[in-house]
């Protein structure tokens, strides 16, 4: 496995070796051609040579400097490929065994269908009808692959990828959909694993095309619209039927990734919904299809990230656009306007919405409260460490610390530094009606109709008023979004809701726009299911943000930026701007477990059949070395996927073990202490 | 070069800024000129070579010379690639549309486009059956040889394997020799979804231009399904082993569901054909063997079955292909790589790996020329007799001709071919009358065992069984028809036929009432089944004609080297000016290059016409025939007036047909019938109960 890993990643570098290559040899090439157009003088001066040896020369001179040029590439070229025959030929290095082939030998062979449901961003879309300046393009991926569109056609490749504003479905004469399969979602780019790597070692215990499935969608859609649009929903449910027919009547597992989590969580709602808005399989269908769900890296109750998305297209966010070209988004390729261009596109894909936190301040804290208060950033945990040494045994210097400088996570957004840790009655009280009202004045300008961001159609007053308010907490946070983007919430809430159920027998909550929110639905009738929550901890993790007004009044400036000179003092948590807390890189330790450790855990009033939940914990540890690429035993929200250890409990479960055989719950955070902290009904 | 020179010369006066370079670089230039420019004046009078007279210390620059030729030569190949690279990159997409434009005039609207704007909208879901061999195999588990090619295309694609490791990709594409499912630690398996089969290697279409067209109208990924299947095992295998039938029912109904209770518009290609005339009986049989879908299923969810090149009654060329792997068949694994099949990449015995391979894959044997001597002719008489070769001349070219012929007392013009014999050994016995022909019957013949020799053991074909007494036998009967042809297989290959047997029928049936014609052996053979109860669905037979067509071999024994395969196709006999329809030993027919018209039209133009018994409910049939017409240029490709066998899913008439029947048309809106050939003249010619 690590050879093959090793391999894509040569593949990967080879064309970016090349290109640098290019440019060499066109240094090269210049400085030759000076040369040529140089030494004939100098020649004629020193020696004022015979006619013969001028006719010798004059296409020796020439030769000479192609010959270098073309010397240097060929050199560079041999040693290239000799090289790579050599990495070809070697044996390959001591390969771990992988996961698969040890379970094959303790007797595990496939019992259960396997059906995965990707997250956002990592699966693949193509075309299928465009704009004339797509030409070409017919079922080529313009999303996952290779990416070189982007490069070559920029603009035409953001109009594709965009939604309309109104609708959030196609815009006229563009169609652009989900890639079927397996290779939609196994390898994000050449080399770039995403779900290759489990299939692999599931197919190492006799698994196959007949008995997996790769639930792709349409991650850009709200996931009613996927079921209206494409039927992705009913075609989910027809496969794991068929699925569960042509295996022997055995139950699936589920394994979603980050949003696959929330939008399987709709399906399980859709598929006992009555039919038209539902898909009719009754009651009994979850308990009957489903043996268990392995929600991986999940984003239940939202991602923080989202919300920096959505109001500055800044943070680092819908996973790795920017990690994997880190200059792309910066840099000019697009004019001066990539962010604004970015935030277009994105803000009229209705899915980002579905991941803004939810269950508001009972969840994520208030001003001067969060669960997570009490955690301690690892830079923190260093230097308590040094003071620890110094000062000897003082056992309260840890506790005075912390009493001293709490995290205030509870203000996701707070502008400028000083706010985030002023103590709440020092602060200025938000009043969402001032600024709704003086909402109606306009300074849209003729000059930047051409990159609409509804942030144009707010005053610069109105920008200033929400930049005084200071802070923001989840609850007033969704009232400030729909102020600044009041058409796209208007959309989004048409389909997604972000509170918490007060009574989930209210009739109200049969409505489609609850189904993705854990915190406003029942689980499932089905006592013998069980759900997993799997995730990485160890890596600091985006989970509030310190914002400023940007400077700039053009109109092709996003008004706020996050303050990346903020940078914590003693307390190590706040970094650029961000507030860090324990996670996956991606999602904080509290969304993706607090379903599963109270939420849900017993008989609850979400989980009203009482299906067991189990929380697996890995934690990360980043590869020792480049040759091991992303790491087996990575806990970064993608490269979990490649973790052996979670592997392994999937192949187990998949082979029909159950929660109590992994070993029950492994936890390494807090996650336990932090729900604890949270007040919730159950 | 002179355009990189010029790139260069551009490029150099554009910068200005490496002046201090420039100096050291002149004065480095000053020490090693003389040298250089010797060496190099040398180079350019062409002595590559390093054997100037030279003295010692000159040695080192010499080899250097030489490594620096090397170098300078892969760069210049090398900086030329990119450059053409980057130039093929930058070029715009609609490049060579436009070349191609300005040389052959405006090209016409593809259908899609053209339909599209007639204002065809989507309606029915449409599901396509590929055929053999075009659909694409990928590994799921293989021996150690095979390692890093998991989810690889073994099948399809580049088929750079085949190259790399002959004989392990041999090894994997084999079947199990007993129960023609996978070898023990061998997965092999179709690739799903459209990229199964739209372009079987890059560049060489199957189905990806139909897709597009049908995308023109409103056509995407949830209402087009590409039913792809192993097409190497036979039909009701993949059900046992990939569960493909219920995956395909189970798309339909989905299919049928989802674009609100719009039946379906099946497109079968080729060999899918047949599994899909499989299908229809399996998805209406009771449980356990068929796929309980009650006897409405297909009235319910199939609007039309659009038949391109099916091979209902079998295809001849897969005869020679089974008993001496020889014909060109197996469609395109030849015509892609014409050579590879005969050099000698596995070593001396490429045919015979090839034998053993395709001997393994039960779906050839659903190819296997059906209904006898009934459909195909017997000794002295066949449908086809009379027909005219040489199409290209015109009538009255044939008329001037014919005088002289006669006139040497051939027969062969008064009573034409006698493609009944579809396998006669010697040039000689396919003219003489039946009552000639000395025959000793082979079937008794004892096989001799001492050709089986150890030596040979790792290509083990069915032929060392037999012995030279059984070869011999073989070889003294002369001539077969098509339903001797079928003993004669059992005879040469007793353990495929077994095999085979079990899954496939030939014959033709008596009483289709017959509680023996519910096992599912008979439900890919048009001639022992009834076609479901579906009064309002269609049957559309569409197909290319005007391409000479195998139909008949003439055989000869080969020199019994020990390990070969003992018979080959006697290229050496050629009907010459007389007898335009052999050829190279192949007797042909009008057909689309591999299925012969018979084949196809045959069951479209008599046996399923109006109520017969083998179409209880009176379905609609149609023939649309489509005549070949070679690409004018270089430039179109593979044309699109196409009527070769897999060529013709890129003609236009063909894709304006089926999205016309897409988006809700009948056959009779499309125009009844469309008959180039004599197929209807033939189909009189045989005596078939109906």
């Amino acid at each position: 496995m690590g050879s093959i890993l090793r391999f894509l990643k040569l593949c990967v570098l080879e064309p970016v070796k090349s290109g640098e290559l290019y440019e060499k040899k066109a240094q090269i090439k210049l400085d030759n051609e000076k040369k040529s157009f140089e030494i004939p003088k100098i020649e004629k001066k020193d020696k004022g040579s015979s006619e013969e040896k001028k006719r010798k020369r004059r296409p020796s001179k020439e030769w000479r400097c192609i010959d270098s040029c073309c010397w240097a590439i060929g050199y560079i070229c041999t040693i290239w490929w000799l090289l790579l025959f050599m990495f070809q030929c070697l044996p390959g290095l001591k390969v771990p065994e992988p996961p698969g082939t040890r379970l094959k030998r303790e007797g595990l062979i496939a019992l259960h269908p396997v059906v995965m449901v990707p997250g956002i961003v990592t699966g693949g879309l193509e075309l299928w009808e465009g704009r004339p300046c797509s030409e070409g393009l017919f079922r080529r991926r313009l999303w996952g692959g290779s990416f070189t569109e982007i490069f070559r056609r920029p603009m035409c490749w953001l109009e594709h990828l965009s939604l309309d504003n109104e609708t959030g479905l196609d815009p006229p004469g563009i169609r652009v959909r989900a890639v079927p399969g397996l290779v939609a979602a196994d390898y994000f780019a050449p080399g770039y694993f995403v779900w290759a790597i489990l299939i692999e070692n599931l197919a190492r215990i006799g698994y196959e095309g007949k008995n997996m499935y790769m639930a792709a969608y349409d991650w850009r859609l709200s996931f009613q619209n996927t079921e209206v649009r494409d039927q992705t929903l009913s075609r989910l449910k027809s496969k794991i039927e068929l699925l569960y027919v042509t295996n022997g009547n055995k139950k699936v597992v589920v394994v979603p990734h980050s949003m696959g989590v929330i939008y399987f969580l709709h399906f399980l709602k859709w598929v006992e919904a009555p039919p038209p808005i539902g898909g009719g399989g009754g009651p009994g269908w979850c308990a009957k299809h489903i043996k268990s769900i392995m929600n991986i890296g999940p984003a239940f109750l939202g991602v923080p990230k989202a919300v920096g998305n959505i109001l500055s297209a800044e943070s680092k966010d819908v996973a790795f656009i920017r990690a994997m070209a880190p200059g792309l988004l910066d840099s000019e390729i697009l004019g001066l306007q990539t962010l604004h261009h970015v935030m277009r596109v994105s803000r009229t894909w209705d899915s980002v919405i579905s991941l803004i936190p939810k269950g508001g301040e009972t969840i994520w804290g208030n001003l001067d409260w969060s669960p997570e208060e009490e955690h301690v950033c690892n830079s923190a945990k260093k230097k308590y460490q040094q003071d620890f040494d110094n000062n000897g045994n003082n056992s309260d210097s840890r506790r005075l610390f912390q009493v001293q400088e709490p995290t205030k996570y509870g203000r996701i957004i707070s502008f400028g530094k000083i706010v985030s840790d002023l103590p709440s009655s020092q602060l200025q009280t938000l009043a969402s009606k001032e600024f709704m009202s003086n909402n109606s004045s306009s300074n849209s300008n003729a000059a930047c109709k051409g990159l609409w961001t509804e942030y144009d159609e707010m005053s610069r007053e109105n920008i200033r008023i929400i930049a005084e308010n200071k802070a923001y907490t989840m609850k007033s946070l969704l009232d400030l979004l729909r102020v600044i983007a009041p058409k796209m919430m208007k959309r989004a809430e048409a389909h997604f809701s972000h509170g918490i159920a007060e009574n989930l027998d209210d009739p109200k909550y049969n409505h489609y726009k609850y189904w993705s929110n854990p915190l406003e639905t029942k689980l499932p009738d089905a006592p013998d299911m069980e759900i997993y929550c799997s995730y990485g901890v160890g890596i600091p993790t985006e989970r509030s943000y310190v914002y400023k007004q940007s400077p700039s009044g053009r109109c092709n400036s996003i008004p706020f930026q996050i303050d990346s000179a903020a940078d914590g003092s003693e307390n190590g948590c706040l970094k650029g701007g961000v507030f860090f807390v324990d996670g996956d890189e991606s999602i904080p330790v509290l969304s993706a477990g607090f379903m599963c450790a109270k939420g849900w855990r017993g008989k609850t009033r979400f989980n009203p059949s009482g299906i067991s939940t189990y929380i697996r914990e890995y934690k990360h540890k980043a590869p020792a070395n480049l040759l091991e690429g992303r790491g087996s035993e990575s806990g970064a929200h993608v490269d979990i996927l490649g973790n052996v250890a979670l592997i392994e409990d999937v192949l187990r479960v998949a082979a029909g073990a159950s929660g109590s055989e992994l070993g029950g719950d492994r936890i390494y955070s807090d996650i336990m202490k932090m729900s604890k902290k949270i007040n919730i009904q159950l | 070069m002179s355009m990189l020179r010029r790139r260069k010369g551009s490029a150099a006066k554009k910068s200005q800024n490496s002046e201090t370079q420039l100096d050291e670089n002149k004065e480095k230039n000053d020490n090693h000129l003389q040298e250089k420019l010797n060496s190099n004046a040398a180079n350019l009078k062409g002595n590559v070579n390093c054997n100037l007279k030279s003295k010692s210390d000159e040695k080192f620059r010499k080899k250097w010379n030489c490594v620096d030729n090397c170098c300078w030569f892969i760069g210049c190949i090398c900086s030329m690639w990119w450059f053409l690279l980057f130039l093929y990159n930058a070029m715009p997409a609609s490049f060579p549309q436009y070349v191609t434009e300005a040389i052959t005039g405006p090209m016409p609207d593809p259908p899609g486009v053209k339909l599209a704007k007639e204002g065809l909208t989507v309606k029915h879901p449409v599901v396509f059956v590929p055929g053999i061999v075009t659909g694409g195999l990928e590994l799921w588990e293989g021996h150690s040889c095979a390692e890093g090619l998991f989810r690889k295309r073994l099948w399809g694609g580049t088929f750079g394997e085949i190259y790399k490791r002959p004989l392990c990709w041999v090894e994997h594409m084999s079947l199990d020799n007993e129960t023609g499912l996978d070898p023990p630690g061998i997965k092999i398996r179709p690739v799903s979804g459209l990229v199964a089969a739209d372009y079987f290697a890059p560049g060489y279409f199957v189905w990806a231009v139909l897709i597009a067209n049908l995308a023109r109208i409103g056509y995407e990924e949830k209402n087009m399904y590409m039913a792809a299947y192993d097409w190497r095992i036979s039909f009701q295998n993949t059900e046992v082993r990939d569960q493909t039938l219920s995956r395909i029912k189970s798309n339909i109904e989905l299919m049928v569901a989802t674009s609100g209770g719009k039946k379906v518009v099946v497109v079968p290609h080729s060999m899918g054909v047949l599994y899909f005339l499989h299908f229809m009986k399996w998805v209406e049989a009771p449980a356990p063997m068929g796929g309980g879908g009650g006897s409405n299923w297909c009235a319910d969810h199939i609007k039309a079955v659009m038949n391109i090149g099916g091979p209902f009654l079998g295809v001849p060329k897969i005869v020679s292909g089974l008993f001496s792997a020889e014909a060109k068949d197996i469609a395109v694994a030849r015509a892609i790589a014409p050579g590879v099949l005969d050099i000698d990449v596995f070593g001396f015995q490429t045919l015979q790996h090839v034998m053993r391979m395709t001997r393994s894959w039960d779906s050839t044997m659903s190819m296997i020329p059906k209904g006898g001597d009934t459909v195909w002719g017997g000794l002295d008489w066949s449908p086809e007799e009379g027909h005219e070769c040489n199409a290209k001349k015109p009538r009255n070219n044939n008329m001037q001709t014919a005088g002289p012929n006669n006139g040497t007392g051939n027969s062969t013009s008064a009573t034409g071919v006698k493609y009944g014999r579809m396998l006669a050994f010697g040039k000689d016995v396919t003219d003489l009358h039946s009552s000639e022909i000395e025959r000793v019957d082979f079937r008794g013949a004892i096989k001799g065992n001492n050709l089986a020799n150890i030596t040979c053991r790792d290509v083990w074909t069915e032929y060392h069984d037999m012995g030279i007494g059984g070869v011999k036998a073989v070889a003294d009967y002369k001539v077969y028809t098509a339903s001797s042809i079928l003993d004669l297989l059992h005879f040469v290959a007793p353990k495929m036929m077994k095999r085979g047997d079990a899954h496939f029928s030939h014959g033709i049936a008596d009483d289709l009432d017959d509680k023996k014609y519910e096992h599912y052996k008979y439900w890919s053979n048009a001639l022992e089944t009834k076609l479901p109860m579906a009064p309002d669905m269609e049957i559309f037979s569409m197909y290319g004609v005007g391409i000479p067509t195998e139909r008949a071999y003439v055989y000869k024994f080969s020199p019994a080297a020990e390990c070969y395969i003992p018979f080959k196709i006697d290229t050496a006999a050629d009907g010459g000016d007389d007898g335009p329809c052999l050829k190279g030993g192949v007797y042909s027919v009008d057909g689309d290059e591999t299925v012969p018209v018979l084949s196809a039209g045959f069951m479209c133009a008599k046996g399923w016409r109006g109520k017969t018994r083998f179409n209880p409910s009176g379905m609609r049939t149609y023939i649309r025939e489509y005549n070949h017409a070679s690409p004018a240029t270089l430039l179109e490709g593979r044309g699109t007036q196409s009527g070769a066998h897999v060529d013709i899913m890129g003609n236009f008439a063909l894709i304006e047909d089926i999205i016309r029947v897409a988006a809700g048309a009948t056959g009779e809106d499309l125009g009844g019938d469309q008959v180039h050939s004599d197929i209807f003249k033939w189909s009189e010619r045989i005596k078939l109960k109906l």
